[in-house]
């Protein structure tokens, strides 16, 4: 590898870690999905988990949330070894997974979706105070929902995401795990996203953010984990490594289709000693950064309209 | 959860003063006082939320086509035999609406509450059981075939419309089975199930009074929970609506058990048949069971990563179906005074979904309500009582039924489609 990654433990925040996964493997049948693959999540930090399409970032996402067990390796809990087979143990963990299709009741109302499967109340359900909890948790949030009461299926793509992630709070987890959050949103919708994601940290939250999107993750997360065909390849602060240092691990190769484009329009780009990469992968890599790249203007410009909205509030 | 920003502070943010907290967003339409509540009742319907509108217009219009074509349609002792119709089959159909709300079909309603009638009549008759032991063994078989179906459902995936296809022919069978070769037993005219079906009628007293409770309770409730909200620091309804709807649910009680009582009066059977659509009402709106039924219904992925106990929450309706079958079977024997071959035969199970579907349970699962059966149930009636009595043949009865079920899941699709572009989908 031609890649300076750096440990973990001399970059990181100081602490233990609250969840640590060491070694994790996981097959399906032929295919090693995931090849003894480390990552440590600390509380108060958003660590961006990224790779290409089948790097294993959606298995690792799967493990966590208790869909399937890995097949051999640990996960340490704040210390203690656990095992997580279903995801009412990930949710008793203190583990939130807010997963790409959202898992959203659409025939049922904000309320009942944020607190589906833990309803307030005895033996009757005590909406008065599911209602007046969940305006409070999204009074938190600064989300934007006009009614509580009305189906979320009528909700926007935002307020829908905004749902999802504000219902993964409603455990106290230690952990939340967003796998794609910006995926489907639009310009200003992203940038709300992307505050709700800081503002997790600021509530000392460990983030896990699986994004493909790399001005989103440049512009949260503070460690970059990144995958490459089921292996680790790299794990760096973002505060420290370059744009294209990460497109290099992610595909594999400094000197890719990614790097030489952005040298080309930068004179004086590093080049590195290539690895052979499939070139459908690097083509690949570059339509999806060439994308990102085009829009991280727009989502800034976004974000600082935002913040100023929200200055208004206390 | 701590909440350092409450609902104060996020008032003194800019938003309107003096307003509760779900009613701050300055998109909402303010709807305040009862024009307010009539505006919004508008504005849903035009959304493609109709409720239970479509059928309750739809059996004024039955009731008043019936009532000129024959004046006798609309007597009480008519009404009285009607509200007995409607009960036992009208039973079926709670389990129907519960099993419909799970995105499921029960195709075997009909088998199963014949079977229930056949243990009954053999029990009681042949065996020599007392009536609450042949009670408790039908109740007992339906339980365990809805056991079965939800074990083969959740363990092995089958279909429901599947297994219970399977059921409808088994139980069919069983029933044949359990009759024995004379195929038709007759129950004893006095005893207390079929007094109970046929000849127990609620003292009009009586039944003035349990609608004066039945007001009262929903005036009650409606108080309470307006209390708990503003408690809460939510918006409540306007007092003034409380009364005026408790008010006119007192109004149409009394007036439609003071004319039924001008006949025989409220049937216990028929009673028994709304006291459990209110029970089921309640378990379906109110607890966690209920919030979770329409989970699974709308998305059972979501309900299953939320923690829900999705197979649990599929043995427990399909059993309730079964049950209500069940149940529903042990009424329509003892109102007929016989179990037979045809008990729970013919037109039983679609008369059963039909109803559910017509009172706006919708097919697809996660929509519904439990009253669904009560409406339906009256509509499809309506329509079977009204054709006989203008001794129209039984070919066109069912014909006539058919239509109506057509229409009502048109107007169901339609009202889905404006949902959509309501953004409602």
């Amino acid at each position: 590898m031609s890649l300076q990654a750096q440990p973990v433990e001399q970059a990181g925040p100081v602490g233990e870690p609250v969840i640590s996964l060491r070694g994790i493997s996981k097959n399906f049948g032929a295919v090693r999905a995931l090849d003894a693959v480390d990552l440590d999540i600390f509380r108060g930090e958003v660590v961006a988990i990224v790779g290409d399409n089948g790097a294993g970032k959606s298995t690792l996402v799967k493990i966590l949330a208790g869909v399937h067990p890995q097949d051999s390796g640990t996960i340490s809990f704040e210390g203690r070894d656990v095992s997580i087979h279903s995801p009412a143990e990930s949710r008793t963990l203190g583990l939130a997974t807010v997963f790409q299709d959202l898992a959203l009741c659409d025939n049922l109302d904000v309320v009942s979706n944020l607190f589906l499967g833990r309803e307030m109340g005895g033996l009757t359900l005590d909406e008065e105070e599911m209602e007046k909890r969940s305006w409070e948790l999204l009074q938190q949030l600064s989300a934007k929902i006009p009614s509580v009461r009305i189906a979320v299926a009528s909700l926007s793509g935002g307020q829908r995401q905004t749902v999802a992630i504000a219902r993964s709070l409603i455990g106290d987890p230690a952990v939340v795990i967003l796998d794609e959050p910006t995926a489907a949103l639009g310009v200003a919708q992203t940038a709300e996203v992307l505050n709700l994601i800081e503002r997790l940290r600021e509530r000392g939250l460990g983030v896990v953010l699986i994004s493909h999107n790399m001005a989103d993750v440049q512009a949260v997360a503070d460690r970059v984990a990144v995958l490459r065909l089921g292996r680790n390849n790299g794990d760096f602060m973002v505060a420290d490594v370059s744009y294209e240092d990460i497109i290099a691990a992610i595909t594999g190769a400094s000197d890719n289709a990614v790097t030489r484009r952005a040298s080309a329009q930068a004179p004086g780009g590093r080049a590195g000693d290539a690895e052979p990469g499939g070139p459908p992968k690097v083509v690949e890599a570059a339509k999806d950064v060439g994308r990102t790249g085009t829009e991280h203007p727009d989502a800034g410009g976004a974000d600082g309209r935002h913040s100023t909205e929200e200055g208004r509030q206390p | 959860m701590t909440n350092p920003i409450g609902p104060k502070a996020a008032a003194a943010s800019g938003a309107p003063s003096g307003l509760a907290t779900d009613r701050q967003d300055e998109r909402l339409a303010r709807d305040e006082g009862i024009g307010g509540a009539i505006a919004s009742f508008r504005r849903r319907v035009a959304g493609g939320d109709l409720g239970s509108l479509p059928v309750v217009i739809g059996l004024v219009i039955i009731w008043a086509i019936f009532q000129i074509l024959n004046p006798n349609f609309l007597s009480a002792n008519n009404l009285v035999n009607l509200s007995l119709q409607c009960a036992a089959t009208g039973t079926i159909a709670i389990g129907v609406v519960l099993v419909l709300l799970v995105a499921q079909i029960d195709l075997s309603i009909g088998s199963v509450s014949g079977l229930s009638a056949a243990i009954l009549g053999v029990g009681i008759t042949v065996a020599g059981w007392p009536i609450w032991l042949a009670i408790v063994v039908a109740v007992a078989v339906g339980l365990l075939i809805g056991l079965a179906y939800g074990l083969l459902f959740t363990k092995f995936g089958v279909p429901t419309f599947v297994i219970t296809l399977a059921g409808l022919l088994a139980f069919l069978g069983l029933q044949l089975r359990v009759l024995g070769p004379n195929g038709s037993i007759n129950l004893p005219y006095d005893s207390w199930i079929v007094q109970f079906a046929q000849a127990w009628f609620l003292p009009p007293w009586l039944a003035i009074l349990l609608a004066a409770v039945a007001a009262a309770g929903m005036f009650l409730s409606d108080w309470l929970r307006a209390r708990r909200r503003r408690a809460a620091g939510l918006s409540t309804g306007p007092v003034s609506l409380m009364v005026i709807k408790s008010t006119a649910l007192l109004v149409v009680l009394v007036v439609a058990v003071a004319y039924l009582a001008t006949d025989r009066g409220v049937g216990m059977m028929f009673l028994l048949f709304v006291v459990l659509v209110v029970v089921m009402n309640f378990f379906l709106v109110r607890t966690r069971w209920g919030r979770a039924v329409f989970a699974v219904g709308g998305n059972v992925e979501a309900a299953r990563r939320a923690g829900i106990k999705v197979n649990r929450i599929y043995v427990s309706v399909l059993m309730l179906g079964t049950f209500f079958a069940t149940i529903g079977g042990l009424l329509a024997s003892a109102r007929l005074t016989s179990a037979s071959l045809s008990s729970g035969g013919g037109d039983t199970n679609l008369v059963a979904i039909a109803a559910a579907v017509i009172g706006g349970t919708s097919l697809f699962g996660g929509r519904g309500s439990a009253y669904s059966a009560l409406l339906g149930i009256l509509v499809i009636q309506s329509i079977s009582n009204g054709l006989t009595l203008l001794n129209l043949d039984s070919s066109i009865r069912y014909m006539i039924t058919g239509a109506v079920l057509l229409l009502a899941v048109i107007i169901d699709s339609l009202s889905r489609r404006s949902r959509a572009s309501h953004g409602q989908a």
